[in-house]
């Protein structure tokens, strides 16, 4: 129990821990959508609290992951134009694009800012009347009220030099693309806790009936993931598939409505391509018709932009829970966060950079090369 | 990138719109949206995800989880980003 001061109540933690080892009678794959979670799972060793025999992999909950290379590669256009004030959270600066990333760009001369939250990137656009500011809307539904929000008060203040990049993911069509896949290997979920703060979790219910699937809303300490396991693999041992809420301090069914309201004045919608996944339908917003001057792809009439996947990376494979990323021939040598070939090293939340920055490839004795893992 | 951390409301300008408070997170302040709030109140603790208010939060909660994430290092590090120049 050596790992244990890295939680808020380690006699919590322990007692968890020692309870998910009773219960658990056989092996059992569980995923963990949300990249907040693989960071706190990965730093805090939380998986050596737990039977060898439960075996968890990490989801495509990374927005920065799964923002396709495409959209990584329209930025880098837009911010290198010299009218643009481009700004973004501050993770996706350094995401490599097919020859450069906006850090270089904005190194080069470009006016590329890192902003707190998308209202900053309004309040730019406001005092810089001659320039066109452009935010990098990217996230999860967490992310999109903000961003509803953003294009909402640029709409309402009337302004004609702010728009945004759009590449909104929503988690539940995700979790049914993985689940209907042949490959399929996950047999229960934790599902994002802020997520569902903002969408509350009725969409979860019919999934976790039509796949036999248990789903329980969990949240980021590592306590909260222990607690969220425990409540899954009860589940799983006794044949339930139910939706339940390990999050409950933060997270109603209903979840937040009045930002739910605001995601729907704004957005609808829409299909959307997952890097290392390929489009899903239905699994993304796009601003709506009445909105589509703030889309920056129409403003600056990008058109269709192509460009290539390195193809050492596996990163398909790890998003979808089918490989670890030790397993991967590129990692900790090709591929580093100083270098990296795919997304999920670039992010800290990010499989392959949360490995990495916390040295649990040692889990695999096989160390490097390529292992597919068949259940 | 979905992480979102409580802070302590310190001010709230009413004539605004949207409406914004200044919210403290463990000294940082940062300009934050109480618009998907309402109910919110001065010295409320709300959880907030990049400038925006989701849900209160349990004084007793939000302390330990501040106190954690400042153990934790890197969750605060969003917040460091100054405010629009």
């Amino acid at each position: 129990m050596k790992y244990l001061d890295e939680f808020r109540d380690p006699i919590f933690a322990k007692s968890l821990s020692e309870n998910i080892h009773k219960v658990t009678t056989r092996p059992w794959t569980i995923m963990e959508i949300c990249g907040g979670q693989t960071h706190s799972i990965v730093k805090s060793g939380l998986e050596n609290l737990l039977p060898s025999s439960l075996s968890i992999v990490h989801g495509p909950g990374c927005p920065v992951c799964v923002t396709p290379l495409e959209m990584i590669e329209k930025a880098i256009l837009i911010a290198r134009k010299p009218n643009v004030i481009f700004t973004s959270f501050g993770d996706m600066l350094r995401v490599p694009g097919s020859t450069s990333d906006l850090l270089t760009v904005k190194a080069n001369g470009g006016d590329v800012r890192i902003v707190y939250s998308p209202l900053d990137a309004v309040t730019i656009a406001e005092k810089n009347p001659d320039k066109e500011v452009v935010f990098f809307a990217v996230g999860f539904e967490t992310t999109a009220p903000a961003n509803a929000m953003a294009v909402w008060q640029a709409h309402k203040k009337n302004l004609k030099n702010f728009s945004i990049l759009c590449s909104h993911v929503l988690v539940p069509p995700a979790m049914e693309a993985l689940l209907s896949s042949s490959t399929n290997r996950v047999q229960g979920f934790l599902a994002a806790g802020h997520v569902c703060t903002v969408m509350g979790y009725e969409e979860y219910i019919p999934l976790a009936k039509k796949y036999n699937v248990p789903i329980v809303v969990t949240g980021f300490e590592p306590t909260d993931i222990l607690h969220g396991i425990l409540m899954l693999v009860t589940q799983l041992e006794e044949g339930r598939c139910e939706l339940e809420n390990q999050y409950s301090r933060m997270v109603k069914k209903e979840g937040n409505i009045p930002a739910q309201q605001m995601i729907f004045n704004v957005f609808e919608i829409s299909h959307r391509k997952w890097r290392g996944i390929g489009e899903i339908p239905k699994s993304g917003y796009s601003l709506k018709k009445e909105f589509i001057h703030f889309d920056a792809e129409e403003k600056f009439s990008l058109g269709i932009v192509s460009v290539e996947e390195s193809p050492l990376c596996i990163a398909g494979n790890i998003l979808r829970g089918l490989n670890k990323p030790f397993e991967c021939s590129a990692f900790g040598n090709q591929c580093t966060p100083e270098s990296p070939l795919g997304a999920p090293m670039v992010s800290s939340e990010g499989a392959c950079a949360a490995y990495y920055n916390y040295k649990r490839q040692n889990v695999a004795s096989s160390g490097s090369g390529m292992v597919n893992k068949k259940h | 990138m979905c992480l979102a951390i409580p802070g302590r409301i310190e001010y709230i300008d009413a004539a605004s719109n949207p409406k914004m408070a200044k919210v403290n997170f463990g000294g940082i302040i940062k300009n934050v949206c109480l618009d998907f709030l309402p109910e919110a109140g001065l010295h409320d603790y709300v959880l907030v995800h990049v400038g925006v208010a989701l849900t209160k939060v349990d004084e007793k909660e939000a302390l330990e989880t501040i106190e954690l994430f400042k153990q934790m290092g890197d969750a605060l590090d969003e917040l460091k980003e100054g405010d629009p120049a």
